[in-house]
């Protein structure tokens, strides 16, 4: 595996004040000369009970440049992000992240209303400061209520454990041409939220599907507010 | 003879615990109110330095029998306590109250086992329990060493609060409260009706800043609900013994900020990660601890109010 430093940046804190919930942004840095492009990337948090956090896969057409998510983290840990490039070459960076002690945990903090937010979908386009024709780069939020139970909490007093429950499917597309799509995993938080960077092909309707563990399948489409041309 | 011998070599070996146990320093607390001792923890982290005594902690005398509320944060703190109880009062302990499932509120659990006596929590307490014991346990054994921590056990309730129970301690009734989620999802507080002393656990802090690991809009719904229950005095989870409701004031404008200023950074399109860099900035001269916890509040209130 090569060096990526040059190739695919990944930011997390140094401290995770909320273990429940540690932003991370994967960010391509390939200049827009290459000739290569990010095809997928792979979030490993090597400490962490499962380490592969997730799998995102990025759509050919839809220049997705920036992925924000927010993850579980057990322990003290290095992260890495691997890319895979269209070549076929894989570059590996890393971060190193000190889980807080405190009060955190990676479990959820009000249980009941995780439940009652299960399926729920919001999409969000944010305001670039260049909103204007469809080559412009864009930016978008997918939020998805789920509790993402990791199956890995267990029970002190039964000694069993709680079972897993999670999104490990989430597709997004713009008209019928993906975007992104995550294989996700028990480390992703609560609540999955991914925020990306893509560039508009002029579709009118955005479009999520995600599936869990449990066979449930959420789907929803939004108007795009401003499609460009 | 060598017979009379291993007997009495059993009987002090039956014996050496309850040894041990007397022998415990006693830890500090001051009589309140008449029969309501407390002990007030200092506003720090859970340190081996410590023996994770932070929260305040405290037992309520009846004609007939003793509540505990809140065991602290270690089983040497308990026994501790339980040095500090006895020395009071041998009236039997019938109730442990934990306010919360917090490790600095009820790691001393194990401290108070006992056939008499019934633990009493939040009905979602044991939830918590399971969820997050174990994560405890590894966590703060990193903090404050395998001493301290090896004996820990993880106990949940066995009397369940679902909305409110009375606890008669004979000529004394404790009222006890469960809250829907605020400073956590699993807030018990209780009030001793004799002296209108209110046990708020971690719905109120003074001095050290408010920890959000429940739900900010729930824990700012509940501070009028609290603030209404006549109280003469409270002893907060965290924090100096104050007059009520006054005491709210500090922690009702610190979460009223942090949560104006979420929505104004989710509004301006701003990610998760402005939250922990801005958010409640002007609230760090007026706490303890601030560094601690106000990223965390943060990012977790940021969480909660975009679904908003």
């Amino acid at each position: 595996m090569n060096d990526g430093n040059d190739v695919i940046g990944i930011e997390m804190p140094t401290r995770a004040e909320d273990a429940a919930i540690v932003p991370v942004t994967l960010r391509s840095k390939l200049q827009p000369t290459d000739s290569r492009r990010v095809v997928a990337i792979t979030l490993v948090i090597d400490e962490n009970p499962a380490p592969m956090a997730a799998k995102f896969t990025l759509g050919p057409n839809a220049n997705v440049t920036e992925i924000s998510t927010r993850v579980r983290v057990n322990n003290y840990t290095n992260v890495h992000a691997v890319a895979e490039l269209s070549d076929g070459r894989l570059y590996v960076s890393k971060v190193y992240v000190k889980a807080s002690g405190g009060c955190s945990a990676p479990a959820g903090k009000n249980v009941e209303e995780a439940k009652n937010r299960l399926g729920q979908m919001r999409y969000r386009q944010f305001a670039t400061s260049e909103q204007g024709p469809a080559t412009s780069t864009r930016e978008a939020q997918i939020m998805i209520g789920h509790p993402n139970n990791s199956g890995l909490q267990m029970d002190q007093v039964t000694q069993l454990y709680i079972p897993a429950f999670f999104v490990n499917e989430l597709h997004i597309w713009q008209d019928d041409s993906p975007v992104l799509a995550m294989e996700g995993g028990i480390s992703i938080s609560e609540d999955p939220n991914i925020r990306f960077t893509y560039v508009s092909n002029g579709a009118e309707h955005f479009r999520a599907e995600a599936k869990d563990t449990d066979g449930h399948i959420f789907e929803h489409e939004w108007k795009v507010e401003n499609p460009g041309t | 003879m060598a017979h009379g011998g291993s007997v009495l070599a059993l009987l002090l070996m039956l014996w050496a615990p309850t040894i041990a146990r007397a022998q415990e320093a006693e830890l500090p607390v001051s009589e309140v109110a008449p029969g309501i001792f407390v002990h007030i923890g200092v506003t720090a982290l859970m340190t081996s330095e410590n023996e994770g005594a932070i929260a305040n902690v405290g037992f309520v005398v009846g004609d007939s029998a003793i509540a505990v509320i809140d065991t602290g944060g270690s089983v040497r703190e308990g026994r501790q306590l339980l040095a500090a109880i006895r020395s009071h009062s041998n009236k039997p302990i019938r109730y442990v109250i934990n306010t919360h499932a917090h490790p600095d509120h009820s790691f001393g659990n194990a401290a108070f086992v006992g056939d008499r006596t019934g633990f009493v929590g939040h009905k979602a307490m044991p939830r918590a329990l399971a969820a997050r014991g174990q994560f405890y346990l590894d966590g703060f054994r990193r903090t404050m060493g395998d001493a301290l921590i090896d004996e820990v056990r993880i106990i949940p309730p066995t009397v369940l609060v679902d909305d409110t129970l009375k606890l008669d301690l004979g000529g004394r009734t404790l009222t006890l409260k469960a809250w829907p989620p605020a400073h956590s999802d699993n807030d018990l507080t209780v009030f001793d009706e004799r002296t209108k002393t209110l046990f708020a656990g971690d719905m109120v802090f003074l001095e050290h800043i408010p920890v959000v690991d429940g739900s900010l809009k729930g824990w700012l719904r509940a501070l009028d609900d609290i603030a209404a229950i006549p109280a003469a005095r409270v002893v907060p989870g965290h924090g100096p013994m104050s007059a009520w409701p006054a005491a709210l004031a500090d922690e009702r404008r610190y979460l009223e900020t942090l949560a104006a200023d979420i929505r104004a950074l989710i509004a301006s399109g701003k990610p998760i990660t402005a939250a922990a860099d801005h958010a409640a900035d002007g609230e760090r001269p007026r706490w303890q601890l601030f560094d601690d916890y106000n990223a965390r509040n943060a990012t977790a209130a940021f969480s909660e109010i975009e679904w908003e």
